[in-house]
């Protein structure tokens, strides 16, 4: 709903750039509006913010009726918030590529000296954030970059060769091809992912899709399998391979167990309810555990009410059409999972893409949305909602959360957060993003986010107003069509969530968020003190260590699993194609000796496949890490 | 830097430190996830490669190093020899 101050806003915007030589007859139209609006940034009544349903567009009269009535209710802190990320943001704009950089250090260097890393410190603006927030991506050393593209190059001559072999039927053909009456028609199998897929990642295909043979803690078992064919079928030898120390499950909290008060609890209500529902939600499907839960996450999250689906991708593909349509403006992150994208996508908006977690981006779109409208009518926009991940799982980043509320707050803009990596990760208490912020969950309009990942179990959930949550009980395509939740699942969200929260009278919840913070801070600093590059945030639980060329992709999983280590390694098409990485997720079951051992196994394989490609100072290792331990030790 | 973290390596023998230099090879040029006949088939071109430029590099360098060095003599010697010819 973009109402009258906003065009005003956006025209006031016009206003500063009329030096850019715009027509003289919008000059006069500026003078007109822009005296009442500039300094007095409106607040719009809580209950109008609430309803979004898709509804007629806003025309200029009715708005500026309200807008002279509710003028008065210019409250204190909006005002002082608006100036502050005035102040703010407009300070950053002189900065070329749109990092946030701080300017005294950086300015002048980076005219001498090509900077090594993007540290991206937020000193300007330090009103917003609470505590330092310090995120790395280093860059691609320039010798291994021309490597990757060579080792590239020499795959795809070699994948050129072994596909005429398969055309003219000299090698058997295992992959999909197209029928013989077919073959006159426009190939289906020649882009670019396909070519990949058949000739390079089959060759190293045995670092994926491993069988698991027990439940997926810090310790896993995985199933033997050998392959007679370089990687076209495989077959199990009937032996396991016992204790692979476990760097690849989502686990953060570390509630994939089969011991425990969470699966004693479960049991019980597997064997009042059964396992199946039978149902949809919105006919026979909705249980009083349904129900609890519901309440238990909305008490969780600080919000009003909340609703539960029975997957997490189709809460974001099923519920965001159902939010948003035809006339709305969608601004989604670059690194935005599939799920989202889908979503964004299936609902039929407009979608415009800025630069991961790049403030000056999203601030430049969003007054392009607000000035110049829709594409070829030019009206307003009818919601303006801005899609944000919590954590990047393969960039290990953090959102900038502050910038982006006081962004919303600022151009009337609705925030969708989806905190699929970092609830129960996240902040001093385990809730979330928000939490690690020091937030008001009321200021962000949907909160989305699974429990697949800290709650051991299954599903997604979005939360919000209660006016939000009653219309999508109604319309949710995933609550309408999809089947609920089963209830041992529910049973172990419930008591996951009681234990973190502590009120089941243990401190567990407590240990095991403190547990696992410091498992990161202390996995992170050892490996950027051995020299590899690693990105992302210092908080973050998830670890992406860069390998860069893809031999070493195979190499990497293959060497880790010969030390019982089972790691995920990520190439193309998830990450841009020279930088594949290996992508730690630590969990609060790791303990110590676990991470040590993992970490002596990966500076051997460091050493053997030559990863240490960060050009950082290395501190001396004797002296450091002692003084450097003990002070973790406090 | 392959020294440094060869050191850090202990390689036993010769034959292991050139086993390691093989890996690397086999790494940084993407080799090591191809079948043996295509390591071999790949391995032949660039070593015949290898040969070819050795080969003509040893026959043809010299001639040509000695023939560049008379040309550039020539202009810079040549010239104040005949003006002292022409003044004489």
């Amino acid at each position: 709903m973009v109402f009258i101050d906003d065009l005003c806003i956006g025209v006031t915007a016009l206003a500063n750039e009329t030096t850019q030589g715009r027509g003289f007859r919008r000059a006069r139209v500026i003078t007109l509006h822009s005296r009442r609006l500039i300094h007095v940034p409106l607040r719009i009544p809580d209950f109008v913010n609430n309803i979004i349903q898709v509804g007629g567009s806003f025309n200029c009269e009715m708005s500026s009726r309200s807008r002279l009535t509710k003028m008065t209710e210019s409250s204190a802190n909006k005002l002082l918030n608006g100036d502050a990320c005035n102040r703010t943001i407009n300070e950053k704009k002189s900065s070329k590529n749109g990092f946030v950089k701080s300017h005294c250090l950086f300015q002048q260097p980076h005219k001498y000296r090509r900077t090594v890393e993007k540290n991206q410190n937020v000193t300007p603006s330090s009103s917003l954030y609470k505590k330092p927030f310090v995120e790395s991506f280093e860059e691609t050393p320039l010798l291994v970059a021309v490597l990757t593209y060579m080792g590239y190059g020499i795959l795809t001559i070699f994948g050129y060769l072994r596909d005429f072999l398969r055309h003219w039927n000299i090698e058997k053909c295992h992959v999909a091809q197209e029928r013989e009456e077919q073959k006159d028609f426009v190939p289906l199998y020649q882009d670019f992912e396909n070519f990949y897929t058949r000739n390079l990642y089959m060759r190293i295909r045995d670092n994926w899709n491993r069988p698991i043979c027990s439940v997926p803690g810090a310790k896993i078992d995985l199933v033997d399998r050998v392959s007679h064919n370089y990687n076209w079928t495989f077959e199990h030898t009937g032996k396991v391979v016992k204790d692979v120390i476990n760097l690849g499950s989502y686990n953060y909290l570390g509630f994939a167990e089969n011991t425990g008060a969470c699966v004693d609890a479960s049991i019980e209500v597997t064997q009042k309810y059964g396992v199946g529902v039978g149902s949809t939600r919105c006919e026979m499907g909705n249980m009083d555990i349904h129900e609890e839960l519901e309440q238990l996450v909305a008490r969780f999250l600080g919000v009003e009410s909340a609703m539960t689906f029975g997957m997490g991708f189709a809460t974001n593909s099923m519920n965001i059409p159902v939010l948003t349509g035809k006339g709305c403006l969608i601004l989604s992150d670059e690194l935005n999972h599939a799920s989202l994208v889908l979503g964004v996508r299936l609902s039929g908006s407009t979608i415009r893409v800025f630069k991961h977690n790049n403030m000056q981006s999203l601030e430049k779109m969003l007054r392009d949305a607000i000035v110049h409208g829709q594409p070829r009518t030019h009206r307003p926009w009818k919601k303006i909602l801005i899609v944000v991940e919590g954590i990047y799982s393969m960039e290990g980043s953090i959102v900038r959360l502050p910038e982006i509320i006081a962004l919303k707050k600022r151009y009337k803009a609705y925030l969708y957060l989806d905190e699929a990596h970092s609830i129960g990760a996240l902040g001093p208490n385990g809730r979330g993003v928000v939490d690690y912020f020091d937030l008001d969950s009321k200021d962000v309009d949907i909160m989305m986010g699974t429990f697949t990942k800290s709650f051991g179990a299954s599903g997604g959930y979005i939360g919000g107003k209660k006016e939000l949550i009653d219309y999508l009980r109604h319309h949710s395509h995933s609550a309408l069509y999809a089947t609920s939740m089963p209830p041992p699942v529910v049973q172990q969200i419930i008591t996951s969530m009681k234990i973190i929260m502590g009120e089941d009278g243990t401190t567990l919840g407590a240990d095991r968020i403190r547990q696992l913070s410091e498992n990161t801070t202390y996995f992170r600093r050892k490996l950027h003190d051995m020299g590899f590059i690693i990105y992302g945030n210092d908080h973050s639980p998830v670890v992406p260590m860069m390998l860069y060329m893809p031999a070493k992709i195979g190499a990497f999983g293959r060497e880790m699993l010969k030390r019982n280590i089972g790691t995920v390694v990520v190439g193309f098409p998830a990450t841009p194609i020279i930088e594949s990485r290996a992508r730690f997720c630590l969990s609060a079951l790791h303990t110590r000796e676990m991470l040590d051992t993992a970490l002596q196994a990966i500076s051997e394989v460091g050493e053997l496949l030559q990863l240490k490609y960060s050009r950082h100072q290395q501190p001396h290792p004797s002296l450091e890490w002692t003084s450097e331990d003990s002070q973790l030790q406090d | 830097m392959i020294c440094a973290s060869a050191c850090k390596m202990n390689f036993k023998n010769l034959r292991e430190y050139l086993a390691w230099l093989y890996y690397q090879y086999l790494l940084i040029t993407g080799i090591y996830v191809l079948e043996p006949w295509e390591k071999s088939i790949f391995n032949s071109i660039l070593f015949s490669a290898i040969a070819m430029v050795i080969y003509t590099s040893y026959v043809f360098v010299p001639i040509h190093v000695r023939l560049a060095l008379e040309f550039f003599s020539g202009l810079f010697g040549g010239q104040p020899e005949s003006t002292m010819a022409l003044m004489n």
